[in-house]
């Protein structure tokens, strides 16, 4: 599976439905993602990628979007 | 050996509701209910001073607590949002006790300073006897009641908590405690020109990640299970933050006690406060272990651990 249909099933677990935003639609002016939501959101990356997301990454900036989060992720790689 | 002996409190008895707050910040009662879960919090006086309500809150807890200030071996005092910075409330909150030559040291950390304070009072009470900690907060006076002020003007009451921590006895010996500090991200909670100044998406990142962590790691080293806690006193920061703490760590919710509905944020002062109306409530003796956690300025944050004595 393609990082960005990863990182959309972690997005669609957490919201609960079947969303499918724009690789660069902000998920958080679309009300997908909130502070909380992200908390969640995060963990489920940490869990799909295996990966430790430490909390001094934990901004909003980051993971506003798929993009972001999906270079994010190649970053840590 | 140290043991939590007893708790007091004080409030002002001003309420203020989300409906006199909601229009000067540009909001509704209802969305202020839904993204804090505070219906009103208190506000207090011009006269007061966090001395002033500190001491209340101490005498409160020296009553329960049934012994006199005489008997104290140190003071420990969290504050936020004192009038002045130095000295602080601590040496004045003695001095109206009676007290000429017992220490009293001032923790000038918002949220997290009662937690902190509780932690090193049961280092320091095998060695001092008792120690009484208390936390006071005035954060009517930190905010702007202004559409710009919104995310803190809507959390935050003015109130004072204090517990006594006692070297040969209590209702529950803390067992083990863990404190932790990120200065790295000290710019997203901080007071600066008398007002409080909060990035509240960061702070609820950073807050529901940290606390859960304290929580397990404090859990795990002592070998026990969320599900066995009786109760959980966290910081009562927002309702929704202590519903996630809740199930970040697997432990049912209705264990969490919370009173922000009535109070709002009380920053340092919460942790006690809360402290003391669970106990009040407390139909019988404790049987399982409490878990306390609070997170802050700072950024500090941490756990602590009691057990049935």
């Amino acid at each position: 599976m393609e990082p960005q249909a990863r990182i959309l099933k972690v997005l669609q677990k957490v919201t609960g439905k079947e969303i499918s935003p724009g690789a660069d639609e902000s998920l958080f002016v679309s009300g997908l993602l909130d502070s909380f939501a992200l908390t969640d959101f995060v963990t489920g990356l940490e869990e799909e990628f295996g990966v430790a997301i430490p909390d001094s990454d934990l901004s909003a900036r980051k993971f506003d979007t798929i993009s972001k989060v999906e270079a994010y992720l190649a970053a840590k790689a | 050996m140290a043991y939590l002996r007893a708790f007091g409190s004080w409030l002002p008895s001003r309420r203020v509701s989300n409906r006199e707050v909601a229009p000067l910040v540009d909001a509704t009662p209802e969305w202020i209910l839904e993204v804090t879960g505070i219906e009103e919090r208190r506000y207090a006086t011009d006269a007061d001073t966090i001395a002033g309500i500190g001491l209340l809150a101490a005498q409160n807890c020296l009553e329960k607590a049934g012994i006199t200030a005489a008997e104290l071996g140190m003071i420990l005092v969290a504050s936020g949002s004192s009038d002045r910075f130095c000295p602080g409330p601590a040496s004045q909150i003695a001095a109206s006790l009676g007290l000429a030559s017992t220490p009293a040291l001032d923790i000038p950390v918002a949220s997290a300073g009662s937690l902190m304070a509780l932690a090193l009072a049961a280092q320091l009470a095998p060695k001092l006897g008792r120690v009484l900690v208390v936390g006071a907060e005035i954060m009517s006076r930190r905010v702007s009641l202004t559409p710009e002020g919104k995310n803190t003007a809507i959390l935050f009451g003015d109130g004072a908590g204090a517990a006594l921590v006692d070297a040969e006895k209590g209702f529950a010996r803390i067992a083990d405690s863990c404190l932790f500090t990120d200065g790295a991200a000290a710019e997203i909670l901080f007071v600066r020109d008398g007002h409080f100044h909060m990035d509240g998406s960061a702070v609820i990142l950073q807050a529901s990640r940290k606390m859960p962590r304290a929580i397990n790691e404090l859990l795990t080293r002592n070998r026990i299970a969320a599900t066995d806690v009786e109760a959980f006193l966290l910081h009562q920061a927002n309702l929704n933050l202590i519903t996630r703490v809740a199930a970040a760590v697997k432990a049912p919710r209705e264990r969490f006690f919370t009173n922000i509905d009535r109070y709002g944020n009380t920053s340092s002062a919460s942790l006690l406060i809360a402290a003391d109306e669970w106990r009040q409530g407390l139909a019988s003796a404790l049987t399982g272990p409490l878990v306390f956690s609070a997170f802050g300025a700072g950024l500090n944050w941490g756990a602590l651990l009691a057990v049935p004595s």
